[in-house]
């Protein structure tokens, strides 16, 4: 595409995909970059294009007609000359410029080797979607245990089981496809542990009735666990995980309502690996620095604020997809199509849609996030998880601080998890609290939604790639560099060495 | 079926596997220490955020194995501590 865009769309998910697709067809130019190999996202996650037959993944995936009608679409533009589409590309910065936007990329395509890009337009729609939330619980960091989303993400995009016996844990309906993809694939799932009841659904009913394809979904899940005997053991969880070199069992206990163990029903299953999720934390890297404003949602996330009509707090910056809150594949779909909207209308640059079918996708975002609602409400992290946890047990993975250490800095009067961070080094190293912020932000301050750290950079970028940088005023403001040979967020802080 | 080198064995994957993928297929699940404590540590969230698979990719350190895509010959080293 020689000319420049109207609109940047970072994130190649639903919500994404499904944006750029309408802004395309309302006459926008678009570029759309996403740090994958593949069109997709997490839902739709699929190996690169030319594998598809060496790693047949379609089989475990849902609305796949949804998703080759986007590619479809996608692909027409892209002929067309409209669509500028960068796979491999992870923005490591937004910035404002002038009256736009400039997005900060390195072009990962060779990886190891990478390149600097920056993509300039009057418009950015961020649609970076979630990342598993974790709890730690002693041996979590046994290797063998993943994310649910981690062994799903194996699955779909690689076609691997990460073991042949493996136990589920968490809170949320998330566990049942994961369970129903490793069972179709012959992986024998010894137990989904779910800490909820589903009791807790029935005080909201409303929602439930409203959106009955959220049931047919789940009812397909339950069918294949069903045929497969896979046990889904509610009010349930992993409390440990065990092993030397590698997980070879779990210990699992029935919990009381606000989540502590059971005493006396805690048994040991033999498993070969663990998958673990207790919801998603939405990907805030690109929007906090812009200066967005941060919303509470219900399921203990800050999350950003959008109107009606998707528009962040921020002019010319949209927000689509899970970055506004957790809700799940179809309601992403939706609200990358009402930015797209709200964007074409705020650039003119077609009469503003019919106004019917912006009121039918309206009241189907509301409908889906009222759903979203009741599953954060039906699926909370249980109060007592903490109870699980010895002072030996490691909460921040990167670092390797302890839940005692992290009890000490709090008993000294840390507030939050960015005090805790000061105090003991928890969120200090590689993944930049990604993985325990939550836990620590529950551990210190649960009343209040957990907001992430801010941080400068998305992804470590080598100097290489900076350096390839012809002419960038944003360069001078990033940290200041080590002496080896990358930054990596926040690197001001930590004495770490990159990569 | 193609091979990347892993610390100078072959190692058999698929075409579209990152090198991550193609290790636990493998039967790996651990293939760095840790810089404090030595723990094992392989692939945990599968996406790129937790930095727990690094390894080093053609000479390349701290590469995120999750989301390297492997290819014909690369060479991968593991079990570095992590601030090697
Ligand atoms: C690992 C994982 C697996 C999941 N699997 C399922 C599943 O099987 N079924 C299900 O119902 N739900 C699943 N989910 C939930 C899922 O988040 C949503 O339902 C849905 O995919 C959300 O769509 P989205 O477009 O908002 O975000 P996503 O689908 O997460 O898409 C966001 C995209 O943005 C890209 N991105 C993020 N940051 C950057 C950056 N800085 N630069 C460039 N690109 C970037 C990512 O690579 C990703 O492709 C999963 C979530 C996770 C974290
Ligand atoms: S497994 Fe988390 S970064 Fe690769």
């Amino acid at each position: 595409m020689s000319e420049p865009a109207d609109l940047v769309v970072v994130g190649a998910g639903p919500a994404g995909m499904a944006a750029a697709a309408t802004a395309l067809a309302g006459g926008l130019r678009v570029a759309l970059l996403d740090s994958g190999t593949a069109l997709g996202g997490q839902y739709w996650r699929h190996p690169p294009e030319h594998a598809r037959a060496a790693v047949p993944t379609d089989d475990l995936h849902h609305g796949l007609d949804r998703y080759r009608a986007l590619c479809g679409a996608l692909a027409a533009h892209r002929t067309a000359g409209r669509l500028d589409l960068r796979l491999g590309h992870h923005a490591w910065s937004a910035v404002r410029e002038g009256d736009g936007f400039a997005v900060h990329a390195v072009d990962r395509r060779e990886a190891p080797p990478e390149t600097a890009v920056v993509l300039r337009a009057a418009r950015l729609l961020v649609a970076t979607g979630a990342y598993d939330r974790q709890l730690p619980f002693p041996g979590w960091d046994l290797p063998g245990v993943l994310t649910a989303g981690g062994m799903q993400a194996l699955l779909k995009g690689s076609g691997v089981a990460a073991g042949s016996r493996v136990a589920l844990g968490g809170t949320g309906p998330f566990l049942l496809p994961v369970a129903a993809g490793l069972a179709a694939r012959g992986v024998e799932v010894v137990a989904v542990c779910e800490a909820a009841h589903p009791r807790a659904w029935l005080r909201h009913p409303g929602p439930l009735l409203r959106n009955p394809d959220k049931w047919a979904e789940g009812a397909g899940y339950a069918a294949t666990l069903v045929r497969h005997r896979v046990p889904v053991r509610p009010r349930t969880a992993i409390v440990a995980a065990e092993g030397d070199e590698r997980v070879t069992s779990v210990r699992i206990a029935s919990l009381a309502p606000d989540g502590s163990p059971r005493p006396g029903t805690e048994r040991r299953v033999q498993v070969d690996a663990v998958g673990v999720g207790w919801g998603f934390a939405p990907q805030l890297d690109l929007l906090v620095p812009l200066g967005a404003s941060l919303t509470d949602s219900a399921d203990g996330n800050a999350v950003v604020a959008v109107d009606r009509g998707q528009r962040t707090t921020v002019p010319g910056l949209y927000a689509a997809g899970e970055t506004c809150g957790v809700g799940g594949a179809a309601l992403a779909v939706n609200e990358g199509r009402l930015a797209a909207a709200s964007v074409l209308a705020d650039a003119r640059a077609t009469p503003v849609p019919a106004n019917r079918r912006l009121t039918a996708l309206r009241s189907a975002v509301d409908r889906q996030r009222a759903f979203a609602r009741a599953m954060a409400l039906a699926h909370p992290v249980p109060p007592a998880w903490s109870s699980w946890l010895t002072d030996e047990t490691v909460v921040c993975r990167c670092e390797e601080v302890t839940a005692g250490a992290i009890r000490t800095a709090r008993a000294d009067g840390a507030p939050d998890h960015r005090q805790i961070k000061q105090l003991t080094r928890a969120g200090m190293g590689w993944c930049q609290g990604r993985m325990c912020g939550p836990a620590v932000h529950c551990l210190t301050a649960r009343r209040r939604a957990y907001e992430p750290a801010e941080r400068l950079v998305a992804t470590p970028v080598t100097l290489g790639a900076l350096a390839d940088l012809d002419e960038d005023p944003q360069v001078s403001a990033a940290p200041p560099v080590p002496a080896t040979s990358a930054v990596t967020a926040d690197s001001s802080e930590t004495d770490k060495e990159c990569p | 079926m193609s091979e990347i080198v892993v610390d100078g064995e072959p190692l058999p994957y698929a075409e579209g596997q990152t090198v991550a993928a193609a290790l636990v297929a493998a039967g790996r699940v651990a293939w760095r220490t840790t810089r404090v404590g030595h723990r094992p540590r392989g692939v945990f969230c599968g996406i790129g955020v937790c930095f727990d698979c690094l390894v080093t990719v053609d000479g390349a350190r701290g590469q995120r194995a999750c989301l390297v895509p492997a290819r014909p010959g690369m060479t991968v080293t593991t079990l570095e501590d992590d601030d090697e």
